[in-house]
C-alpha cells in the first residue's frame, strides 16, 4: 500500500509543480528562461520516453530515435511554407509521415538483432539527415525552413511561452498518459516478455515480429509529435537538428533516467537539457561532457541514475510515511 | 560510354577508400563483436595528424607512417583501458565508443579548428593518366594501388600467417579458441589496434581526396557500416564486394539522382537484410 501511495503523491506533487512552473520563474528567477527550458525537455521527453518503447522494454537500442522527430518538424514546416497547409492539417500529417516512416523503417530495422540493430537505426538516422540536406528542393538543404510565428489556439496566443509551455505540458501529459498506459496494458508486458526471451514468447504462441514492428510504428509516432512541438517551439529546423548527435542525446536521457522505468526518461530529459544549457554559459565543449558522460554511465551505472533516486525515494518514504 | 567507363572508375576509386574504412571495422566486429563506432573518428583524426606532420616534415609518406602510428595507440588505448572492462556487455561497449567518437570529434575541432583542410600529395600523383580521350585522376588510381596493396596484405596476414590463423579461430569461435590456449585479450588488442590503423590509412588517403572537416566522421560512418552489412561480419572479402557495391552505387547515384545521393547507398543494405541478413560472405 505505502508504495502505491507514495508513488500517487509523487505524481500529484509533480503535476501541481509542473503547472506552477511559469509562476515560480517569473516570481522567484525573474524570467521565462526556466519555462523555455523545460518546454524544450518536454519534447525531448517525449523522445525519451517514446524511445523508451524501444530500448526499455524491447530491449532494442535505436541509434535514429530523434530522426522521427526531425521527420515530424519536417513535415509541419513544409506543409506550411510549401504547401500551404492549415497548421491542424499540417500537424495531422506530421504525425502520419512520422508513423509511416517508423512502419517503412521498422520492416527493415527489425530483421536485425541487438549491434546490427544499432548500425542499422544509425544509418536510417543518417539516411534522413542525409534527405534533409541534399534534397534541397523540398527542405531548402542547410539552410532550412522557418516558420513566421507560433499558432493560435482560441484566445491563447502560443507566441506567448507561458501559454506555449502549458500546451507543451498538455501535450506532453497526454504522451506520458497513454505511453504509461501501453506499458501497464497487455500488449506491454508482452514486450517485456519478449525482451526476456523471445523464443520462450514464441513458443506460447506470441507473434513477436508483430509485437515489435507496432511498437516501432508506436515509437516513431510519438517522435512525430514531439517534432511537432519542437517546431512551433524553435520556428526553424535544419539538417543540425538531425545530427547523430541529437539521436545520441536522445538515447543518453533514456540510459541515464533508467531503460524500462516509467518516467526515468524524462527526468533524463531535463537533466541532459539543463545541463547542456548550463554548460554552453562557461564552455563550448558539450559534446566532450556529453561524450564522458556516455563512458562514465555505461561504466558505473549502467541501469540509469533512476535507481539510485529510487533507492532515497524509498528510503525517505519509507521513513516518514510508512506506518509498518 | 566514356561516361560509363569515368563513373565506373570513380567509383572504384571511392570503393577503394571505403574498403580501407570498412576491412578495420569488419575485423574489429567480427573478433570483439564491438560496433566501433569511433571508427569514423580514426579516419578523422589520422587525416588530421597527418596533415599536420605532412606540413612540418614535407613528407606524405611520413605522414602516413605517424597517422597510422597515432591511430593504432589511440586504439590499444582504449581497449585496453576501456573496452575491456565493459567487455561481454555489447549495448556498453559501442555507447563507449560512440562516447569516445564525440570527445575525439569535439578535441578535433579544438585542436585544428572548423575549417576544411585538403592533404597536400606529392607531385608524382598529381595530375592525370590519359588513356585514348579519357583522363584517370594519378591521385585515385593511387588510392586503388594503396587499397590493392592493404587488402593483399590483409589476406595474406589472416591467410597465410599463424597469427592470422588464430585471428580466424577467434572470428569462428572465440571461447573455442580460449580453450585451445588462445590469448584472447591479446588477439583482441592486436585486431583493434591493427583495425584502426587500417582506418588510419584510410584516413590519410581519403584525406587527399575529399577534404577532412569536422562531421565527416560521422557522415563516412554509415557508409562503412553498409559496407560491413553488406560483406559481412568478419570478412575481408565481404568487406571488398560490399564496398566495390557501395562505391558504384553511391558514385552512380550522385551522378544520376544527385538529390538523393545519400540516399541510393542505403538501398542495397535495405535489399541485403531481407534477402540475407548476415550479408554475402557472413556466417550466421
Amino acid at each position: 500500500m505505502s508504495k502505491r501511495w507514495s508513488n500517487t503523491l509523487f505524481v500529484f506533487g509533480a503535476f501541481i509543480f509542473f503547472l506552477a512552473v511559469p509562476w515560480l520563474a517569473l516570481g522567484i528567477v525573474g524570467s521565462t528562461y526556466i519555462t523555455q527550458l523545460l518546454v524544450q525537455a518536454m519534447f525531448f521527453g517525449i523522445v525519451a520516453l517514446s524511445l523508451n518503447l524501444l530500448l526499455g522494454y524491447l530491449g532494442l537500442p535505436s541509434l535514429g530515435h530523434a530522426a522521427y522527430m526531425g521527420i515530424g518538424a519536417y513535415t509541419v514546416a513544409i506543409c506550411i511554407t510549401k504547401f500551404h497547409m492549415g497548421i491542424v492539417p499540417a500537424c495531422l500529417m506530421a504525425m502520419l509521415v512520422a508513423a509511416s516512416a517508423a512502419a517503412l523503417f521498422g520492416l527493415v530495422a527489425l530483421r536485425a538483432k541487438e549491434v546490427y540493430f544499432l548500425m542499422i537505426t544509425l544509418a536510417l538516422g543518417m539516411l534522413v539527415w542525409g534527405l534533409a540536406y541534399r534534397w534541397v528542393s523540398m527542405t531548402s538543404g542547410d539552410n532550412g525552413i522557418s516558420l513566421v510565428s507560433r499558432p493560435q489556439i482560441g484566445p491563447f496566443p502560443l507566441d506567448n511561452i507561458n501559454n506555449y509551455y502549458y500546451f507543451a505540458f498538455a501535450v506532453f501529459c497526454l504522451c506520458f498518459y497513454i505511453l504509461y498506459r501501453i506499458k501497464i496494458s497487455p500488449f506491454g508486458h508482452s514486450l517485456v516478455g519478449i525482451k526476456e526471451s523471445e523464443s520462450r514468447m514464441r513458443t506460447l504462441g506470441y507473434n513477436c515480429w508483430v509485437h515489435k514492428y507496432i511498437c516501432f510504428i508506436i515509437a516513431g509516432f510519438f517522435s512525430g509529435v514531439a517534432g511537432i512541438l519542437f517546431i512551433f517551439y524553435n520556428l526553424f529546423i535544419s539538417p543540425s537538428t538531425l545530427e547523430l548527435i541529437t539521436n545520441l542525446e536522445a538515447l543518453l536521457m533514456v540510459s541515464l533516467g533508467g531503460p524500462g522505468t516509467v518516467a526515468g526518461p524524462f527526468i533524463g530529459a531535463i537533466f541532459i537539457v539543463f545541463l547542456k544549457d548550463f554548460v554552453s554559459i562557461y564552455t563550448e565543449r558539450w559534446l566532450i561532457i556529453l561524450g564522458s558522460m556516455y563512458i562514465l554511465i555505461m561504466l558505473y551505472a549502467p541501469n540509469g541514475l533512476m535507481e539510485a533516486f529510487k533507492i532515497v525515494r524509498n528510503f525517505f518514504f519509507r521513513k516518514f510515511f510508512s506506518k509498518e | 560510354m566514356n561516361f560509363l567507363i569515368m563513373q565506373t572508375f570513380y567509383g572504384v576509386s571511392y570503393a577503394a577508400l571505403l574498403f580501407l574504412l570498412a576491412s578495420g571495422l569488419s575485423l574489429i566486429f567480427g573478433v570483439m563483436r564491438i560496433v566501433n563506432l569511433a571508427h569514423g573518428s580514426y579516419y578523422l583524426l589520422a587525416g588530421y595528424v597527418a596533415y599536420t606532420t605532412i606540413k612540418v616534415t614535407q613528407n606524405f609518406f611520413m605522414g602516413i607512417l605517424v597517422g597510422v602510428a597515432a591511430i593504432a595507440l589511440v586504439g590499444i588505448f582504449m581497449e585496453r583501458v576501456f573496452l575491456r572492462k565493459v567487455s561481454g556487455y555489447n549495448l556498453g561497449q559501442v555507447l563507449v565508443t560512440v562516447g569516445f567518437a564525440l570527445i575525439f570529434q569535439d578535441l578535433a575541432l579544438l585542436i585544428w579548428g572548423g575549417d576544411p583542410f585538403t592533404i597536400e600529395a606529392p607531385k608524382l600523383f598529381s595530375g592525370s593518366l590519359v588513356l585514348g580521350r579519357i583522363y584517370f585522376p594519378k591521385y585515385r588510381v593511387f588510392m586503388i594501388v594503396v587499397a590493392v596493396i592493404v587488402g593483399t596484405g590483409l589476406w595474406l596476414f589472416e591467410r597465410k600467417t599463424k597469427a592470422g590463423a588464430i585471428i580466424r579461430a577467434a572470428v569462428d569461435n572465440v571461447e573455442m579458441a580460449r580453450g585451445m590456449g588462445i590469448n584472447a585479450p591479446m588477439v583482441s588488442m592486436g585486431v583493434y589496434a591493427l583495425g584502426a590503423g587500417v582506418a588510419g590509412i584510410a584516413g590519410v588517403v581519403g584525406g587527399g581526396f575529399l577534404s577532412i572537416y569536422p562531421g565527416l566522421d560521422f557522415e563516412i560512418l554509415p557508409y562503412a557500416f553498409v559496407v560491413v552489412i553488406l560483406g559481412g561480419r568478419g570478412s575481408l572479402e565481404g568487406a571488398m564486394l560490399g564496398s566495390l557495391i557501395v562505391g558504384l552505387v553511391d558514385n552512380f547515384g550522385k551522378s544520376l539522382f544527385p538529390e538523393l545521393s545519400y540516399f541510393t547507398v542505403f538501398a542495397p543494405m535495405v535489399v541485403m537484410l531481407a534477402v540475407r541478413p548476415m550479408g554475402l560472405f557472413g556466417k550466421s
